[in-house]
């Protein structure tokens, strides 16, 4: 099996020069002194028209105003809950801002609203670098999760999962009858008809992170997602 | 210091090889490893003969306990330590004014290299840990340093690596190890991201002519170069072997 | 377990980019062009009860050093040898960044350097130093007091050791009828032999300049440093890349060179200070 496995595109390492119409973000692509260069180990990959772009396979997640996460809550503050968004930096979410209405000691009581230990989907309103993240759960699918299982895979390797053209998440989809919410923090929300078909769902995104970097992955994927869902006896 | 040579340990012998029977420009028997560890994001292993450093890379993270961060770039800490068990004598636990040292140095030659400058408020711990001493630790460390660092995805300018280039009874001679450090007359640690073309770590302890110096130092940027490219299959390595053959 | 610094004092950008303009027609802020050390003052001579002490005064840095001697025994591996040790203390009162406690990275590095520049061209002939072959010998004692930290400490620091070793003079001292060894403090014997002068001259890179001898406020601005030890010959015996920076192959060489021919004010200065005190 494993020498049917191909990269999914131009391995690169930290130091090698990519050429100047690769399309990068940084910090993991920088320009010094005319010359671009990759700074985290990663995949150069040809997309539709020719157009090159590099690709992580390593490194954090740092938030960005807009970004959808999920975040774990760890701490209680006066106003606000502490929450770990799989990042170097912690985020807040303020009382006022999860009940959407003003907070009043006397008859809230924050350690029951949420406690330590839960899951919520938020979405990021500010993040400078220099000051901590700042969460919102006011959306459409945002708040606390109740039910179904999050999966924690390497933030670099969410848009594998995802796939081009949301191809391999319209696959996982199909296959699995399951719901995914994908948060670009490397924490993925599994929602599953079935204890068993959830346990396919995830065995299936462990498979993808590990594999990010080869190519025809989603072909696998299925064949994986078939072979599970014998084995366990679910359709 | 001069430190008298055992009788019949010959350094250089008449046919210009060394006590190991290496030539002045030759390497001892490179190992490296990368992603040893489960916990750490990033690790790797290093030997250069009987010279053995690990490494470990944690973050960009919150430090557990607080202290002063950079409003403006990453913190680094790095720890150079050797192992109880890595000398002939043991060594005591305690970090030593020799360890206190060194780690500044490898720290001072790696953060030219991370782009600190991306990650303000956080903090990068980079934990090296002699295992084995035969001399060159500190460039070996160095090494192993850039390889966890690019093991756990921490942006950096381009890898780094290291040798120390001796001159032992008058022969300039590349990769020294623990016996020629003690017995020759220089040693000339050296660090650097060829990729870039800069030194980020050099130290001379000895005596050394200015012609002496300048061909030393070549020798050591031919032996990094070298070092580096090996690195490069290292961490190419890992993704070959998972993933076979590259487009 | 190495920090990157917490530095308080922060330098104005403005102040560098003055800096790169100014080094760019080779002259600094304070009236040097970019080759020529701070103005040195030697003193030697300045602790009595001290066998031998020096201060010395490069530009507003001023560093003391002295040197105490005592018997003691030989290093095992060395039997025929003195033994030297150096230790450096940033005294609080030396700069607004220095705290009270043990010495730091900084201190340690530095006493390491100066240890290792005197050392491995044997400036001081330990063989010299022997009282009774693997069992008695004297043990100096260097140890440097930075008082007044306006820059370039390792330079200063250096002078005021070698100046303090050429001050010395080793006690006198009785041997029992037991084989102990008294010291007869105050009674100044034989100075010690001093095979060669060292010094060390710190570069600093800015921009793409290097300076000699940078100032303090220099180096908040400098990327990095090289220190070079130069003994009397020429030779190098010693050095050190310090600073979260980096140098690429030509501004070594270069470094190297400026070094050498800075070396020779500093040996200059050396000389003077101890003509007339030694022989």
């Amino acid at each position: 099996m494993t020498q049917e496995k191909r990269l999914a595109g131009k391995l690169v390492l930290p130091g090698d020069v990519l050429d100047s119409d690769v399309q990068g973000e940084r910090p993991f692509v920088v320009e010094e002194g005319g010359v671009k260069r990759a700074t985290v180990i990663g995949l150069v990959r040809e997309g539709e028209g020719g157009k090159k772009s590099f690709v992580r396979l390593k490194g954090v997640y740092v938030p960005k105003p807009g970004d959808v996460v999920i975040g774990m809550i760890s701490g209680v503050g006066v106003m606000n809950w502490f929450v770990d968004i799989n990042s170097p930096y912690t985020a807040v979410l303020n009382v006022q801002d999860f009940l959407g209405r003003p907070y009043n000691p006397a008859y809230d009581d924050m350690s029951v609203l949420l406690r330590i230990g839960d899951y919520i989907k938020a979405r990021v309103v500010a993040f400078d670098r220099t000051r901590n993240p700042l969460l919102t759960v006011q959306g459409k699918d945002l708040g606390r999760i109740t039910s179904g299982v999050v999966v924690e895979i390497a933030p670099s390797k969410i848009p594998r999962v995802i796939g081009r053209k949301r191809s391999m998440i319209t696959m996982l989809e199909e296959k699995t009858g399951c719901s995914f919410f994908i948060a670009v923090n490397g924490r993925i929300h599994v929602e599953c008809p079935s204890r068993e078909m959830e346990a396919v769902a995830v065995i299936a995104i462990k498979y993808i992170e590990q594999e990010a970097h080869t190519a025809g992955l989603t072909e696998r994927v299925m064949r994986l997602i078939e072979e599970e869902k014998s084995i366990r006896e679910v359709s | 210091m001069v430190v008298k040579k055992p009788e019949g340990l010959v350094l250089i012998t008449p046919e210009g090889l060394r006590h190991d029977g290496r030539r002045p420009d030759e390497l001892r028997p490179i190992k490296m490893e990368v992603g040893i560890f489960k916990n750490a994001d990033g690790s790797a292993m290093v030997e250069y003969g009987k010279t053995r450093v690990i490494a470990a890379v944690y973050g960009p993270r919150e430090p557990i306990q607080k202290f002063p961060l950079l409003p403006d770039k990453a913190t680094l800490r790095v720890r150079y330590h050797m192992a109880p068990f890595s000398t002939e004598e043991r060594k005591n636990p305690a970090p030593s004014r020799r360890e206190i040292e060194l780690s500044k140095v490898i720290r001072e030659a790696l953060e030219p290299i991370v782009l600190t400058e991306e990650y303000p408020r956080t903090v990068i711990d980079i934990f090296l840990e002699v295992i084995q001493a035969d001399g060159g630790t500190r460039t070996a460390a160095v090494t192993a340093a850039s390889l966890a660092l690019a093991d756990a995805g921490v942006p950096m300018r381009a890898l780094v690596g290291g040798v120390a280039v001796g001159k032992v009874d008058g022969v300039l001679v590349v990769d020294i190890d623990e016996t020629e450090d003690m017995y020759g007359e220089a040693d000339l640690p050296v660090a650097a991201a060829p990729d870039i073309g800069l030194v980020t770590l050099l130290q001379l302890n000895g005596v050394m002519t200015r012609e002496e110096f300048s061909r030393a130092l070549d020798m050591a940027l031919t032996a990094i170069s070298k070092i580096v490219e090996m690195e490069k299959r290292t961490l190419r390595s890992g993704y070959v072997e998972a993933g076979g053959s590259e487009l | 377990m190495s920090i990157s610094p917490f530095r308080p004092p922060i330098t104005p950008l403005i102040v560098k980019e003055n800096y790169l303009a100014m080094l760019g027609k080779g002259v600094r802020p304070d009236n040097r062009d970019l080759k020529t050390p701070r103005l040195i003052e030697i003193k030697t001579g300045v602790v009595e009860k001290a066998e031998g002490s020096a201060l010395v005064k490069l530009g507003d840095t001023q560093v003391m050093a002295g040197v105490k001697i005592d018997v003691g025994a030989p290093f095992k591996d060395t039997p025929d040898q003195g033994v030297l040790m150096v230790h450096a203390e940033f005294v609080p009162l030396a700069s607004p960044l220095f705290e009270p406690g043990p010495p730091d990275e900084n201190a340690i590095e530095l006493a390491r350097i100066v240890d290792r520049s005197l050392r491995e061209v044997n400036a001081v002939d330990l063989g010299s130093l022997v009282i009774r072959k693997g069992e008695k010998v004297w043990t100096l004692w260097v140890d440097i007091y930075v008082l007044d930290h306006n820059g370039n400490l390792y330079d200063a620091s250096m002078l005021a050791s070698m100046a303090a070793l050429l001050d010395a003079r080793l006690p006198d001292f009785e041997e029992l009828e037991t084989g102990e060894i008294v010291v007869k403090r105050g009674v100044r014997g034989e100075p010690l032999k001093i095979t060669t002068k060292v010094v060390t001259v710190t570069i600093a890179k800015i921009g793409r300049y290097l300076i000699v001898d940078p100032n303090l406020e220099e180096e908040s601005i400098a990327d990095v440093k090289l220190v070079v030890a130069v003994d009397e010959k020429g030779r190098i015996v010693g050095m050190q890349k310090s600073g979260a920076g980096g140098l690429t192959h030509a501004e070594i060489e270069a470094a190297l060179d400026l070094a050498r021919e800075a070396s020779t004010v500093y040996f200059k200065a050396l000389e003077e200070a101890i003509a007339g005190r030694r022989g």
